[in-house]
């Protein structure tokens, strides 16, 4: 008894299996994707205890609190974005699949953003309240988070792709992928404190959107370059 | 149809293969044998590219192959020593994903697969509850499904029970029947017809 004669899936089938995949994995395991958001909520919340319950002083410090912790989340949860896969050989089987590996890592990038940068995104205005932040300023802030934790997926992936090799790379990751997103803290918190003050906050937004956009065209084919030299 | 030419492979600074030279006719399956450390795996994993060749020509169907090379990379099917699925998913979910990425796949053409290698009774509980002899034999599915002419097997019969080793040898008959390729690393001797059979040594202990 032969198999059944095969054809080739088309890379638009096997981009929506790898997205697919990802996220049954990550409801599968609950725990994984809740741990970012928990870590982003009380870093923002201690702030009021820390610092000071007055609105008006908490209201300042916002931006910088929201992006610090977005940024410090997004770090914690990309050690989980290649790390299982590595391991248990499917990484080698997606080099192996004949299909493009910047194709199948993006689409794990994007279920990546997906289950932490949008969540996160969507927290913002909850925590935001909590910081004294003016409600018409939370459509600005849940965009600006967005934008930005697209960017924090992709560059992150370039690293994740560069420590697979690395036992505990944990904190070599973040040392690499800081100084990349320093670009995304700086407009992000100013597009955030534009939208604080009801300012125009399209500048920023903009230069968030061009990093986005850069780092779609040239992190997949980064990451993936990555990945063939770290699962060696 | 797969040829290999004085390949030469350094792990670190430890030179593994020195000069490993084969060709392999349709039909027929490479048996790589060695002591442990000599260099098996290595060997196995530089043909598929997931190592890097220092020295050395890869030439499938008569062309030399690139490394990371996707028209080769299609053509062929890898089983190294731990199964490659996911231990929070179901067999048939691990099936479906892992060939999906290669072809278009039925639900009912994964029925097939798994009913092949007999693993239909328990192709619906997390592989994480299955013990190594099932989930290699649901790796076997995947690779059967995907219906590639070269097979690349680490050690096919490590941690399968009678039964299981007999499906291997029947599944990799089959194979060489249709014309295909095999390259397998084994300790013990594959039971293979003589012309269908050549042998590969690599000298070890260093």
């Amino acid at each position: 008894m032969n198999p059944p004669p095969a054809g080739r899936a088309s890379w638009a089938t096997a981009g929506r299996l790898v997205l697919e995949r990802d996220l049954r994995l990550a409801f599968r395991r609950s725990g994984q994707l809740v741990q970012p958001l928990a870590f982003f909520a009380v870093i923002t919340l201690l702030f009021p205890l820390a610092l000071t319950p007055e609105l008006a002083r908490l209201r300042e410090v916002a931006p910088g609190v929201l992006w610090i912790a977005a940024l410090l989340s997004s770090l914690l949860a990309l050690e989980f974005l290649f790390r299982d896969d590595a391991h248990d050989g499917t990484l080698e089987q997606f080099v192996l699949s004949g299909q493009s590996l910047t194709l199948l890592l993006f689409a794990k990038t994007v279920a990546h953003w997906m289950l932490t940068g949008l969540p996160l995104a969507v927290m913002a205005p909850v925590v935001g309240v909590a910081l004294g932040v003016p409600l018409q300023a939370l459509p600005g802030i849940l965009a600006a988070l967005a934008l930005g934790t697209v960017t924090l997926s992709l560059v992150g992936a370039i690293g994740a792709g560069l420590t697979l090799g690395v036992k505990r790379g944990g904190v070599l990751l973040s040392l690499l992928t800081l100084p990349l997103a320093v670009p995304i803290l700086v407009f992000g918190a100013r597009a955030t404190e534009l939208a604080i003050k009801g300012a125009d906050y399209a500048g920023p937004m903009y230069l968030l959107a061009a990093l986005a956009v850069l780092g779609l065209t040239l992190a997949p084919l980064a990451a993936a370059a990555a990945v063939r030299i770290g699962l060696e | 149809m797969l040829a290999v030419r004085n390949f030469h492979v350094f792990r670190g600074d430890r030179h593994v293969l020195r000069g490993v030279s084969f060709d392999l006719a349709a039909g027929c399956c490479l048996q790589v044998t060695g002591v442990n450390g000599a260099g098996k795996t290595t060997l196995l994993r530089a043909l598929c590219g997931l190592v890097d060749v220092e020295e050395g020509s890869l030439l499938w169907r008569g062309a030399a192959i690139e490394r990371s090379a996707s028209a080769f990379h299609a053509e062929l099917g890898y089983l190294g020593h731990d199964a490659p699925l996911k231990a929070d998913l179901t067999g048939r979910e691990n099936v479906r994903y892992a060939v999906g990425l290669r072809r278009p796949l039925a639900a009912a053409t994964v029925v097939r697969g798994l009913e092949r290698v007999g693993a239909g009774a328990f192709a619906d509980r997390p592989v994480r509850s299955l013990s190594a002899g099932q989930r290699r034999r649901i790796a076997f599915a995947a690779l059967w499904l995907c219906g590639v002419p070269l097979w690349i097997l680490d050690e096919p019969n490590t941690n399968l029970d009678t039964q299981g080793q007999a499906l291997v040898a029947g599944l990799i008959e089959e194979q060489l029947a249709a014309g295909g390729l095999v390259v397998a690393a084994v300790h013990q001797e594959l039971d293979l017809p003589p012309g269908r059979r050549v042998d590969l040594v690599i000298p070890g202990g260093r």
